[in-house]
């Protein structure tokens, strides 16, 4: 059974259908990318599934369940998780104080009222090793603010690791990063192929052919083809809904 | 029954003076961005105009005259010192500075006219009551005033949305660059919307004049309450504020007349007159209360705008 | 630090040698406004919440104590129970009436955000007064007064301004040290980061709305601490207290001192009621006899400069430290 099943999900913006019977499968383990031109609804369908949006009409079953039902700050505890196009961290928080809220909040509610919070040995040497998948660890009591933004964009895939995700959404992830550090994440994408499932919406082509199993192609709020890598570069629709053109170059 | 018919109308002419003044406050936040406290004083320098006027002229239209060129210099000039610093700043600074404002018209209104309330007379031209239904006399000079009001609000209604001018400020406030770069001077644009909200407050000023007394602090008792009908009918839009207005208008009026007296009916007679007192006056908010249980977003959201 | 204490726990001495014993009343109002501000403080400057209605509460707390000790005066019940003039009683069951209160005031402004929220917490601030004001029992627009004088505290007495004075240090001692035990903890990390992120922190699986309410409540609870001791200092209450410009005036303190620092509202509230006793006197001092009765005439623009210019508050200057990132208000 897929992880993630969006049925015929609609929605609408006045005039403009952002969605427009959107139906798409996520399979567990599998790192699914999704690309569009500019326009097709990608920043809907993330609200749509993040809960800060609600769809007229339409299915998501995340996990076997009704994710509608459960509103905006429920659904990373079903283990939805998503980042951000923009960056966005707790800027005054240290990296590691990022990291620890979110253990923090892993363990239930927040109602404690005296003990320090900085004290928690236990969270924080947790939180520290999230840093270090990330190659944060040296920049641990830097204010977030403070950080390059290419480290930002590490602080925020550790904050989303420390959720322990079934299913990570990734926004457009490379936004604004130069090659070495894409080559970074792509790494890091790497790694974490096969143990966390991922919803990856990109523009970087190379990056997203080069690590992704499938491929679906959004475009006007609909997918118009869903396959492997290789196959959806030949597609010949797809090519013209892009391009205009018969292949999609790829630098390599 | 004539009772009824009367609050009603009452109501409604409240609900029209509730209207003028929000308006201009709903306009200026929804599409400029700005709060602005001290948008009741400029409803208070509307009366005070007036009142000096006609105490000076002797005539009530002179004095009504006197108020708009006065509420329009005071917005001119609030805008441009204080107002225009506020644009880029956040909410909390523009209460702020709004609030001390409020503090220096106040003191200056003291200053200038002492702390006893004015009072403003009809002309006897508007003193009389007219026979709208058999057996009900309502004084003409409220009717006037309800009649000015729709009136103003649907020129408004048409002004925003149907007009260049009423276009370009809405794509002001999302676009800024934009607009400039097609050559329209948006600071221009912004300081007359905030001289046509002064205006409408400083008419419904002076339009109250006669009816309420004309006292220092009168600006602040109306401004909230214009809140209100904002946060009820949803902020930036003219419609929003004319659904809330009415609605407020008329249940703080019919509240006031009624709700001591329909409790005397339920409940035994001290409770009824102590919590009918205290009641009566917080009808509205009790309203207010209700539509945030129910419906937190206002009874008539404007879609898409920037809350 | 220490030495400070020593100097403020010594003041009423001080006050004596100078000759100028009413310095020490003046000075309680101080600390009584301080804690006042100190509870805004925790809405506007650590949960992001800018509340314009916060005076409500302490009214709450203020009346609740003059309406007791009146029932006891009168010797009359209040829905079957006697009145009385117990410190002990008083003074916790004014927080709790206030803390309630907050409960169901910021239960429905809570469901609202930026703007409104402001403009909501107004209203409903305004809606008390009204209520208020038209308890002709408790004196409606007049006031009540505590015909008995101030609260009973066994092993004080009140009556004694001097120790008003003490119990007011006290109060702010503890209840700034309390507030800042609860800025550590998880509790607390919780709200500053709703205020430097609330997106954020939904996305990582925190509901932003039961903490909210919790912080209302508690501040809420805490300014009902104030109106109570406040009570007791002018041994009066009235629906002034309720005034929304006094929930203006807190907010300034609470900017004045520098948002969300420890020392900020009290260096804010010594500042704003230091101008507000002394701004006259000095005036007639120099002469400009004009604004030595309309002293809110330079006070309304110096707050706008203020806002404009001088962000980082007081504390700033003093510490000659600015607070990093902002977007404490931004939506």
């Amino acid at each position: 059974m897929a992880l993630l099943q969006i049925e015929h999900l609609h929605k609408r913006f006045g005039a403009l259908a952002a969605t427009d019977n959107l139906s798409l499968q996520i399979h567990r383990g599998e790192l699914h990318a999704l690309i569009g031109p500019n326009g097709a609804g990608k920043t809907t369908l993330i609200s749509l599934l993040s809960g800060s949006l609600q769809p007229d009409s339409g299915l998501i079953q995340f996990d076997g369940r009704n994710l509608l039902q459960f509103s905006e700050a429920t659904r990373p505890r079903l283990g939805l998780v998503r980042s951000f196009q923009i960056t966005s961290v707790f800027p005054e928080f240290s990296a590691l104080e990022n990291v620890t809220l979110v253990l923090q909040s892993q363990q239930g509610h927040s109602f404690r009222f005296w003990q320090v919070a900085r004290n928690e040995f236990e969270l924080r040497s947790k939180a520290k090793e999230y840093l270090k998948q990330v190659g944060l660890d040296q920049k641990s009591e830097i204010p977030a603010y403070a950080l390059a933004h290419g480290q930002q964009r590490q602080l925020e895939l550790a904050m989303a690791l420390a959720l322990k995700p079934k299913l990570l959404l990734l926004d457009e992830p490379m936004a604004g990063m130069g090659p070495e550090e894409s080559l970074k994440v792509v790494e890091l994408l790497q790694q974490l192929k096969g143990k966390i499932t991922m919803l990856l919406i990109e523009h970087d082509m190379d990056a997203v052919f080069s690590v992704a199993d499938r491929v679906s192609v959004l475009v006007y709020g609909h997918v118009i083809a869903t396959s492997t890598p290789s196959e959806i570069r030949k597609n010949t629709e797809v090519c013209s809904a892009y391009l205009g053109e018969h292949e999609i170059p790829v630098a390599n | 029954m004539i009772l009824l018919i009367e609050q009603l109308l009452n109501g409604l002419q409240f609900g029209v003076f509730l209207f003028l003044v929000s308006a201009g406050l709903t306009l200026i936040f929804g599409i400029m961005g700005v709060i602005n406290l001290a948008h009741g004083s400029l409803y208070m320098v509307g009366a005070y105009a007036a009142a000096i006027g006609m105490q000076l002229t002797g005539s009530f239209w002179w004095g009504l005259m006197m108020a708009l060129p006065a509420a329009a210099f005071t917005g001119w000039l609030v805008e441009l010192v204080i107002i225009r610093q506020l644009y880029r700043r956040d909410h909390l600074d523009q209460v702020l500075a709004t609030f001390g404002l409020i503090l220096f018209l106040n003191e200056l209104t003291t200053i200038c006219f002492g702390r006893a309330p004015l009072f403003l007379s009809l002309p006897e031209t508007l003193s009389i009551s007219v026979e709208i239904l058999p057996g009900l006399l309502y004084p003409l000079y409220r009717l006037l005033i309800i009649g000015t009001g729709l009136l103003l609000a649907f020129l408004l209604y048409l002004l925003i949305s149907h007009t260049r001018v009423g276009m370009l400020l809405r794509a002001g406030t999302t676009h800024r660059e934009m607009v400039e770069v097609l050559g329209v001077n948006l600071t221009l644009l912004n300081t007359g919307l905030f001289v046509l909200g002064a205006l409408l407050a400083g008419f419904a000023g002076a339009l109250a004049g006669p009816l309420i007394s004309v006292e220092v602090g009168m600006g602040e008792n109306v401004l909230i309450l214009c809140f209100v009908c904002i946060v009820i009918g949803g902020l930036g839009s003219i419609r929003g504020a004319l659904f809330g207005a009415l609605l407020i208008g008329m249940v703080d009026t019919l509240g006031r007349a009624f709700l001591a007296s329909g409790l005397r009916l339920i409940l035994p007679l001290e409770f009824a007159d102590s919590i009918g007192a205290a009641l009566s006056s917080m009808s509205v908010y009790l309203l207010m209360a209700l539509v945030l249980i129910f419906r937190p977003q206002g009874i008539l959201p404007v879609l898409g705008r920037v809350r | 630090m220490l030495g400070v204490g020593f100097l403020l726990i010594g003041f009423p001495w001080f006050a004596d040698w100078l000759d100028e014993p009413y310095l020490v009343s003046t000075a309680s109002r101080i600390w009584i406004y301080a804690l006042a501000a100190m509870s805004l403080n925790l809405l506007v400057g650590f949960a992001g919440l800018v509340s314009f209605g916060h005076s409500a509460y302490v009214g709450v707390g203020a009346y609740v104590v003059g309406i007791l000790a009146w029932h006891q005066y009168e010797e009359t019940n209040f829905l079957g129970l006697p009145g009385t003039l117990e410190g002990f009683i008083s003074i916790p069951f004014a927080m709790i009436v206030s803390g309630i209160v907050a409960l169901g005031i910021g239960s429905l402004c809570l469901r609202t955000r930026g703007i409104y929220f402001i403009m909501i917490t107004l209203a409903f601030a305004q809606m008390l007064f009204y209520f208020f004001v038209s308890l002709e029992q408790y004196g409606g627009d007049d006031g009540l007064m505590m015909m008995a004088g101030r609260n009973k505290i066994p092993g004080l007495d009140l009556g004694e301004d001097r120790q008003m004075y003490w119990l007011s240090l006290v109060a702010l001692g503890l209840v700034t040290w309390f507030l800042r035990r609860l800025s550590m903890s998880r509790f607390g990390m919780v709200l500053h980061a709703l205020r430097q992120n609330e997106t954020r922190l939904k996305a990582i699986g925190v509901p932003p709305y039961p903490y909210m309410l919790v912080a209302f409540v508690i501040a809420g609870a805490l300014a009902g601490l104030s109106g109570a001791l406040l009570t007791n200092h002018m041994e009066f209450v009235s629906p002034d207290f309720l005034h929304w410009t006094r929930s203006g005036d807190l907010l300034i303190m609470v900017i004045l001192g520098g948002i969300g620092t420890w020392t900020g509202p009290i260096l804010g509230a010594i500042v704003f009621l230091l101008l507000e006793e002394f701004l006259p006197l000095l005036f007639q001092e120099i002469g400009l006899y004009l604004f030595s009765e309309h002293w809110r005439l330079v006070f309304g623009p110096l707050l706008i400069c203020i806002v404009l210019f001088a962000k980082g508050g007081l504390h700033a200057l003093v510490f000659k430290q600015m607070k990093g990132v902002h977007g404490a208000f931004a939506n």
